[in-house]
């Protein structure tokens, strides 16, 4: 009805505002946190307003590291971004392969294929812990980044959308490309792959933030603190002992934490946009 | 430049589908040659195995003097424009044209020119840095033909290139294609399922139908002498009337009880067989007697502008009759026929051919 249109907005308004404040605050209280020392984070009377302890942590932080995990966050980062950069491309190679040879090259059981990768890989790393650890510290790859990355490339999400992708480009283009002298590779470099771009930059965005908060993984098959990713770090500095946590760190690394994969999404958006802009099959 | 030649090539598709049943034509160098035929007759398989997109499953091809079998189809010398003109999205105008040169490492210079050149022939010049997106239809129809005119070669292959464009764009289109494919003097293979199309391109016209050549001739011989009445009623708008007659004697049929003169019929037809006659509705003259006549009974009238398009029955039998605006009172309920003996066509009830003379 016309006249209660106002009240309705106003409703659905306020039903996103409290939506974003109940999400947002946690995060900005962890961002408040980081701007002070302990004392006042402990005795539970910490302002809303930023303090001045800014600068202090965040050099600590990212330099020397917390009294627990005494690894500076800046290594830690650079640990998680190879591992979430590893992880993301990885993914994306293998799986715009695999969906290229399962839509474009017709061989014998090619379905078969397709439903043995896709049952298989639907199973997460969690639910294939045991054995794949097995063979992880067979190969002697504990502890190395090739140990933390390879067995979670494989990616049967990634085969499934650039084979739903790959459905919807016309058989005319390949067919045109045949007649223009275009091999498979070609074919593939040339047309395939400026198409997969928006698909591609989607997938990177949800695979580096999966790459990037991985937890179960690392804390197996890294032992050594040089080794150890953000997220964990992020788990060592909070003890049960409160007095002992050193929270205005752990707020700290846990801000810095968010950074790289905002980051990603922002910039993605761009490219993702453009790519919407730009191309059309 | 090449002809091309067709030795019964046959096409049978996964679970024993027997698309194009052992074909043989030969296309002349230079000539523009059409297939037509209803949709899923074959024409399109046909084409595409002249373009190596499909394995051939029995009889040879031959572009001019080489069986090209075996060859893949960037090697076939060819070129073809598809219906939906699967230009690539991401690439401008001027790459879309000059990628099969690039692929066949031909020098940046020479590139260059042929794309000039062929976008001048086709007035696309002001689009060439254009994303084919940013194109009207008949625009990427251009670039299509482009895409086929820079790399010269000896056949050009047409898919149902003028299904997409509306009505007016069509003919316009058809023009261009003709003027043009004359201009460069090029082996043209086209198909479609458009009769009128067929008839204003082609010089040699192959009727296709189940897989099958009905007839092949030039536009005018399919009009005129249809070998078969799939042809009759397919070549030619509104379709050829059919009606059911009778062998009366030697170069005489009757229909309805109505005696007709014939000239173009086969010798020694048993007296009292079953006939079909055909009459082109543009063939009869309404309103008048001669030599033989007919009666219609007329049920409607379809206003054509210039011409006039009486439906109604004769010996029971549905039949359209064409006639000048204005020749005939759109009230008439009763019309006269007058048969020219030249203009009936005669065919055989059982085998569908023409009894005309060998
Ligand atoms: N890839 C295919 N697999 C099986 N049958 C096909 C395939 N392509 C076409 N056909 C069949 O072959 C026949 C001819 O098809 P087509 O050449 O496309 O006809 P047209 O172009 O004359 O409409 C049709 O009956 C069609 O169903
Ligand atoms: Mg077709």
């Amino acid at each position: 009805m016309v006249e209660n249109r106002p009240f309705r907005t106003f409703m659905a308004y306020l039903t996103l505002i409290v939506g974003v404040v109940v999400v947002a605050f946690p995060v900005y209280l962890a961002i408040m946190a980081s701007t002070f020392d302990t004392a006042t984070i402990i005795n539970g009377n910490m302002p809303l307003t930023p303090g001045d302890q800014a600068p202090e942590n965040y050099t600590r932080a990212l330099f020397y590291g917390g009294k627990l995990a005494r690894e500076p966050v800046s290594m830690m980062m650079v640990n998680s971004m190879i591992m979430a950069l590893g992880i993301a491309f990885g993914k994306i190679l293998i799986s715009i392969l695999s969906a290229y040879a399962v839509v474009y090259f017709k061989f014998p059981f090619r379905k078969t294929a397709f439903w043995v990768i896709f049952i298989t890989l639907m199973l997460p790393v969690e639910v294939r812990i045991y054995p794949t650890y097995k063979i992880v510290a067979d190969l002697g790859l504990l502890d190395t980044y090739t140990g933390l990355i390879m067995p979670l490339i494989a990616s049967a999400t990634g085969t499934l959308l650039f084979r739903q992708f790959f459905m919807t480009v016309p058989d005319e283009l390949l067919e045109a490309s045949k007649i223009d002298g275009a091999g498979p590779f070609r074919f593939f470099k040339d047309t395939l792959l400026p198409l997969s771009i928006t698909t591609i930059a989607a997938l990177f965005v949800i695979q580096f933030i999966y790459g990037w908060n991985q937890y179960l993984w690392p804390l197996l098959i890294t032992t050594q603190s040089s080794m150890q990713t953000i997220v964990i770090g992020i788990k060592k500095m909070i003890t049960t002992t409160d007095a002992l946590t050193e929270w205005q760190i752990a707020m700290t690394t846990a801000v810095l934490a968010m950074v790289p994969p905002v980051l990603v999404v922002i910039f993605m958006q761009r490219l993702f946009v453009k790519g919407l802009v730009e191309t059309e099959k | 430049m090449a002809g091309v030649t067709l030795e019964t090539v046959r096409k049978i598709y996964a679970g024993n589908v027997e698309a194009v049943k052992g074909v043989s034509l030969g296309i002349e160098d230079g000539s523009f040659c059409v297939l037509v035929g209803p949709s899923g007759c074959g024409k399109s398989t046909l084409l595409r195995m002249i373009a190596g997109l499909e394995t051939i499953s029995g009889g040879a091809i031959k572009i001019g003097d080489r069986v090209v079998n075996e060859v893949e189809p960037a090697d076939r010398d060819i070129a073809m424009v598809f219906q939906n003109y699967a230009l690539y999205p991401h690439m401008s105008v001027y790459d879309n044209m000059a990628y099969g040169l690039k692929n066949r490492k031909t020098p940046k210079d020479e590139i260059e020119k042929r794309v000039k050149e062929a976008a001048r022939i086709l007035a696309i010049e002001p689009f060439l840095d254009r994303k084919p997106r940013a194109l009207s239809g008949g625009q990427r129809q251009r670039v299509a033909m482009g895409r086929a005119i820079v790399r010269k070669p000896q056949v050009f292959l047409f898919d149902e290139p003028l299904s997409n464009l509306d009505a007016k764009l069509r003919v316009q289109m058809r023009v261009e294609i003709k003027r043009l494919q004359k201009a460069l003097g090029v082996t043209s293979i086209y198909v479609t399922h458009d009769q009128v199309e067929a008839m204003t391109l082609s010089d040699k016209l192959v009727v296709m139908s189940g897989g099958q050549i009905e007839q092949v001739g030039t536009p005018g011989e399919v009009y005129r002498r249809p070998e078969t009445r799939f042809v009759a009623t397919f070549i030619g708008s509104p379709p050829m009337n059919i009606l059911p007659g009778i062998v009366e004697g030697p170069g005489r049929v009757s229909v309805g009880g109505q005696s007709i003169a014939v000239t173009d019929m086969k010798d020694g037809l048993a007296p009292g067989a079953a006939i079909e006659v055909g009459l082109r509705p543009e063939d009869v003259q309404a309103g008048t007697t001669g030599a033989s006549s007919l009666t219609m009974d007329v049920d409607f009238v379809e206003e054509l502008g210039a011409t006039q398009l009486f439906h109604g029955k004769v010996a029971g039998a549905d039949f359209v009759v064409q006639a000048s605006t204005g020749q005939i009172a759109a009230d008439t309920r009763k019309l006269t026929l007058a048969v020219d003996p030249a203009n009936v066509h005669l065919f055989d009830p059982q085998t569908t051919k023409r009894l005309g003379r060998a």
